[in-house]
């Protein structure tokens, strides 16, 4: 992730230490000078998104990386900067929790991450990676796609993908989008009019209403234009599996063993958890008859998938919270259990 | 036959401060000094959270309005990114010695290139008249109604002081705006924090004693006299690091 931000020419970051995510600052406390960036180790995590929040305004693809803990922390900065409108990529490889929790993997702060976290109305584009390869390849994306939407990009990840090692290609950097000019930046004002950079609205006539409505509009924008997602097995599955991140990667081992045994099982992996990706999940309730939620978390990411779904389906559920992670054995284990149409949907589908 | 203008750097606008405010004062100091030193279009401004947080509607220069306290955060990370720019904060008492402690501690042990302009007015103007870290013991505050220090709200913390004993920095000096030779010796401070850094000597900051009658519940004549013969008594003026 680290040498992926410096290759797509992430020029400032700051940061604090905490587990498990102190390899990226040591990684890139050497190597962003080298490729002639910035990096300061910050008093704290509230000083280091405000540095981000103040070298982004002045031009640079900026970074911060914490875990949970960190997190929490910074959400008044990542506030400002989506409000702001300010690119800036975020990772949070996370721990768990709730309070200093432990450093094991957890998928805890979805519902922090995709829902807001932070005051306001606000929305992070928010990438969920499950390999490194993929953690790799989405960080560049995401220094694209937040100076492209003007937006903060959160990588969600998690202990085991932030401390696993295995084979990785360093592939070179191509932007993937045409990017606007960068017309806000602070520069100094020669030649033009000062720009100022702000989140207070007082004024009726240029209102807080209207710049609500402003952000509203690009989030529907993002939502009509971004949806990552792996769909593995589902054609024919009767039963289909939703996990992303790392429970995803393990839920797909247990597609694998099933498959092995004549079990109709797919996967629906969503890669961008905001935007959900939504389309997958409305074909999968119209073809499976059940679907069964895999997460590192006590019931947090099945509410997008029962939205998403519209609850056409019973969906199961199989997660806790505190550091623990899924068995793949575990998974199939359940699957083998899960009866087609066992329990009630929660709602019927009018078609 | 010399004109009284308005500095470049002061946009044509009527400011939201209240009669007797020391803002205004230290407004057009800031606004003189980058006209002379003929650095406005090189120069980007933070605002902070407090009364002055609509100094951007005044400022004619790049600016960007901070949260509570992490102004010298923001400063750090345009300053890192545009070492060529002049960059500084504005800061009240609430925003740069409470909420903002770390931030100000920390920015100037780094001996961050930037200059810090402190409005100490010993009060929370923006929200009513709380109690700041800078309030003297015995002043009376919406929060402090039989004066600071009578139920365990400590002292005010010089900020001068404590930030001169960090390597960090570079120049620090405590002046005023409530008589005519102060504002003079405030404005010979802030030309000579905005010198420093332009000649990338480090962490500069004036700390300023300034008036808020309407918080203080003063009349504007009582709220100088309040500054000459209270507050300096806490906060002595003068150099406290220059190097």
């Amino acid at each position: 992730m680290a040498e992926a931000a410096v290759r797509a020419g992430c020029t400032f970051f700051a940061g604090y230490p905490i587990t498990p995510q102190n390899e990226v600052p040591e990684y890139l406390s050497w190597r962003l000078p080298q490729a002639g960036g910035v990096f300061v180790q910050a008093e704290s995590e509230v000083a280091a998104i405000n540095m981000i929040f103040g070298s982004s305004a002045a031009g640079a693809r900026s970074m911060t990386s914490s875990s949970s803990p960190g997190v929490s922390l910074k959400q008044e900065g990542i506030s400002y900067i989506a409000g702001a409108e300010l690119p800036c990529v975020i990772a949070n490889v996370q721990r768990g929790g709730p309070g200093l929790g432990n450093i094991r993997a957890s998928q805890g702060d979805y519902f922090q991450a995709v829902k807001g976290g932070g005051h306001g109305d606000y929305k992070l584009i928010v990438l969920g990676p499950a390999y490194v390869q993929e953690l790799y390849d989405l960080t560049m994306r995401a220094f694209d796609w937040a100076d492209y939407y003007r937006n903060p990009v959160m990588i969600l990840s998690d202990g085991i993908l932030g401390q696993i090692a295995e084979p990785l290609e360093l592939t070179p950097y191509t932007p993937i989008v045409k990017l606007p000019p960068k017309d806000y930046i602070l520069t100094g004002c020669a030649g033009r009019t000062p720009r100022v950079v702000k989140t207070l609205f007082l004024n009726p006539a240029d209102g807080l209403v209207h710049h609500n409505d402003h952000l509203q509009e690009k989030y529907r924008r993002i939502e009509h234009e971004l949806s990552l997602c792996e769909e593995y097995e589902t054609a024919d599955a009767d039963i289909i599996i939703a996990a992303y991140g790392m429970s995803g990667r393990i839920a797909k081992g247990a597609v694998r063993k099933a498959r092995r045994k004549g079990l109709k099982v797919g996967l629906i992996r969503p890669i961008t958890l905001w935007p959900f990706p939504k389309e997958p999940f409305v074909r999968a309730a119209r073809t499976a008859s059940k679907m069964l939620v895999v997460e590192m978390s006590c019931g947090q990411f099945i509410e997008d998938v029962k939205l998403a779904s519209e609850c056409a389906v019973p969906v199961e559920f199989f997660g806790k919270g505190g550091g623990w992670y899924p068995m793949d054995t575990d998974i199939l284990e359940i699957v083998e259990s899960m009866q087609p149409c066992r329990s009630a949907p929660c709602a019927t589908r009018k078609d | 036959m010399a004109t009284f203008t308005r500095p470049d750097t002061l946009k044509d606008q009527i400011t939201h401060y209240c009669p007797g405010c020391g803002h205004g004062i230290a407004h057009r100091i800031v606004a003189e000094v980058i006209d002379e030193l003929g650095i406005r279009e090189k120069t980007i401004g933070t605002a902070p959270v407090g009364c002055a947080v609509l100094m951007y509607d005044y400022f004619n220069v790049d600016m960007i309005e901070c949260a509570h306290g992490r102004a010298p955060a923001v400063a750090t990370g345009i300053k890192r990114v545009q070492p060529d720019k002049i960059v500084f904060t504005y800061q009240g008492d609430g925003d740069l010695a409470a909420i903002g402690t770390a931030e100000t501690i920390h920015a100037a042990n780094r001996g961050e290139n930037i200059t810090v302009i402190f409005i100490n007015n010993a009060i929370y103007g923006m929200t009513g008249g709380q109690m700041a870290p800078t309030t003297i013991c015995g002043q009376p505050t919406t929060t402090t109604p039989d004066g600071r220090g009578a139920h365990g709200e400590g002292g005010p913390i010089r900020v001068c002081e404590l930030l001169s004993n960090l390597d960090g920095t570079c120049y620090l000096e405590r002046t005023a705006v409530s008589t005519p030779k102060d504002v003079l010796a405030t404005r010979r401070a802030i030309k000579k924090a905005f010198e420093n850094q332009i000649a990338g000597k480090g962490f500069s900051m004036v700390e300023v004693l300034s008036m808020c009658p309407t918080d203080w519940k003063l009349s504007t004549q009582k709220s100088l006299e309040f500054v000459n013969n209270d507050l300096k008594k806490v906060f002595p003026l003068g150099v406290y690091k220059d190097r």
